[in-house]
């Protein structure tokens, strides 16, 4: 699926993007067996008359994190909020084209949305809990999905803070409101309560943007945790973060794909001008 | 030149402080010298004998207004029940399910219109629609009368709400698939419950001061409450009838359900403040 990659960097004072040493960098790269998980063709959307997106081509990798990287309004978030067809909220979007898992085109009318998105879970730019208690947050989803039973719920909520590391924060304010925790708080109980009903992908809006870089960091760490389970997506405005993150890396630009390929080479050794002028800088 | 036209520019600033500040003196003032005059003239007249016994034929001292009291309340709790489920429900459907759908801009243009419609057309509509075939006035055409008034309100409020709510929730709760009526009851409206609540207590407090739309369905009586069939005693028609009269003694009666009437009013209004001002603060 990748062109054969060569390893190739060139000599750029500004290309210190990321701090992995070079051997690391032909070790992942020539490694690569991961599976599609999803497989977009032809994409377009679609605001009412007015096109957004344009025979979009990619393939999200199994277990992998992709980083979508591009200028504003060039179309990232209208991208993967294809993937979960939250676009459909909105009366005017209409998004045209095949988004493959499993060999099912999941934008087919004839595919659940409600089932699409308990497999497919969605991160938002702003932490977005619900106005309930920090329990009830997590268990909602649970509680809507699976018929869970109290005894079952609390240890399912509980692992479920654990594995976003938010358990030892939290354990005492369980049942105080999620809008009271603090802003990187409040997105690491987003992601828990996206994971808590086990979804296969997850896609992640700018999740770091409205939050502090030390909550950032955090987000990043757990990023890279859950990566052994979870296919990651994420929509990002900082170059630095897509390419600390992500294994994968595509470039938009007004709406078209201009590159995608690993991240390492994407950043050392992009192979379209724009991409260059982008990542070192020159528009943005 | 360039410090000319900045002193231009504070001056029209300071003039336009100047007129808004007293603009608000005199609307604050308008109403301290309502709440004065009638709690002035009105705490005279609430005794004891006022929330307890019926009217006293004209001219006999005594008595009080406890069945207009009674009567008023029943017709705002009658019409609350008829309009609050049909005017969220509505609210809901604009804001949540309609949207964006050609009806739904009939309705909510139909619903701006019907805020607007003077109270005393909603009585004589509801004359002509029962009181004229039902032969006589009666507390279920007042009753009707009020939720009429009432519904738009609340399918307003309603949807302005709910509009509050940020589409962010809606979203966040969907992508973990949640049905769009799941997201409705258990976040969005959790979310605009206290709002939710305000508007339903401004709507109520809006109608029970409502006078006109009475005088054509309900009217009033001196008397106990006996059925809804019959004309239905009320603070403010009582207040419109005692007001006019020569009696002193109705007179003081007048300005004591006025009392009444705004303490009330007042009370609903400022709770809906109160509820407001803790939104977000908790759940």
């Amino acid at each position: 699926m990748n062109e054969t990659i060569s390893i190739k960097i060139k000599q750029n004072p500004d290309r210190s993007l990321f701090n992995r040493d070079e051997e690391s960098v032909v070790n992942s790269s020539g490694g690569n067996h991961s599976t599609v998980k999803l497989a977009v063709r032809n994409l377009n959307f679609f605001y009412g008359e007015h096109q957004v997106l344009f025979d979009n081509n990619i393939d999200i990798h199994q277990k992998q994190i992709t980083a979508i990287i591009g200028p504003s309004g060039c179309g990232k978030s209208t991208h993967i909020r294809t993937y979960n067809r939250i676009y459909e909220l909105y009366r005017n979007q209409r998004a045209e084209g095949e988004i493959r898992m499993g060999g099912q085109n999941i934008l087919a009318p004839t595919v659940d949305s409600t089932l699409l998105r308990q497999r497919i879970g969605m991160i938002f730019q702003k932490p977005s809990p619900f106005p309930m208690s920090v329990f009830d947050n997590i268990a909602y989803g649970l509680r809507i999905n699976t018929n869970g039973r109290g005894s079952e719920l609390a240890g399912c909520v509980e692992e479920t803070l654990q594995r976003v590391a938010l358990w030892d924060e939290v354990k005492d304010k369980l049942w105080e409101p999620g809008t009271d925790l603090s802003g990187g708080q409040q997105q690491r109980l987003c992601i828990a309560r996206a994971i808590a009903i086990k979804p296969e992908v997850l896609l992640m809006d700018e999740p770091c943007s409205a939050i502090d870089p030390i909550a950032s960091a955090k987000i990043e760490e757990l990023m890279l945790d859950l990566k052994s389970h979870y296919t990651i997506v994420i929509v990002t405005h900082n170059m630095q973060q897509a390419a600390r993150v992500s294994d994968y890396t595509a470039f938009f630009y007004q709406g078209h794909i201009i590159e995608f390929g690993d991240t390492k080479q994407l950043f050392t050794n992009p192979q379209h001008q724009q991409t260059e002028d982008y990542i070192t800088g020159r528009f943005g | 030149m360039q410090s000319c036209s900045l002193k231009t520019r504070k001056a029209i600033d300071q003039s336009v402080r100047v007129i808004a500040s007293l603009s608000a003196v005199i609307g604050l003032f308008a109403i301290v010298w309502i709440l004065l005059t009638v709690t002035g003239r009105g705490i005279g007249a609430l005794n004891l004998k006022f929330f307890t016994e019926v009217p006293t034929p004209p001219g006999i001292p005594g008595g009080g207004l406890i069945n207009a009291i009674v009567g008023t309340v029943i017709m705002t709790i009658i019409a609350a029940v008829f309009s609050l489920p049909i005017g969220l429900l509505a609210g809901t459907y604009l804001a949540e399910i309609g949207k964006e759908t050609r009806f739904a801009e009939v309705v909510r243009f139909v619903t701006n219109i019907l805020i607007g419609v003077p109270s005393i057309i909603v009585g004589i509509f509801i004359y002509a629609l029962l009181v004229v075939p039902m032969r006589g006035f009666s507390g279920y055409a007042g009753a009707v009368a009020l939720a009429v008034i009432m519904l738009p309100i609340v399918v307003r409020t309603t949807e302005d709400m709910l509009n509050l709510v940020p589409d962010s929730l809606r979203e966040s709760a969907l992508a973990l698939g949640a049905s769009r009526w799941q997201v409705t009851l258990n976040v969005v409206f959790r979310s605009a419950k206290r709002g939710l609540l305000t508007g339903v207590l401004l709507a109520v407090a809006r109608v029970s001061g409502e006078t006109a739309p009475l005088l054509f369905t309900a009217l009033n009586s001196a008397y106990w409450f006996s059925s809804l069939k019959e004309p239905l005693a009320n603070l403010t028609v009582t207040i419109f009838n005692y007001a006019m009269s020569p009696y002193q003694d109705w007179q003081q009666k007048a300005w004591g359900a006025s009392l009444l009437i705004t303490v009330g009013v007042l009370f609903l209004t400022i709770t809906a403040r109160l509820i407001m001002k803790r939104q977000g603060k908790q759940l």
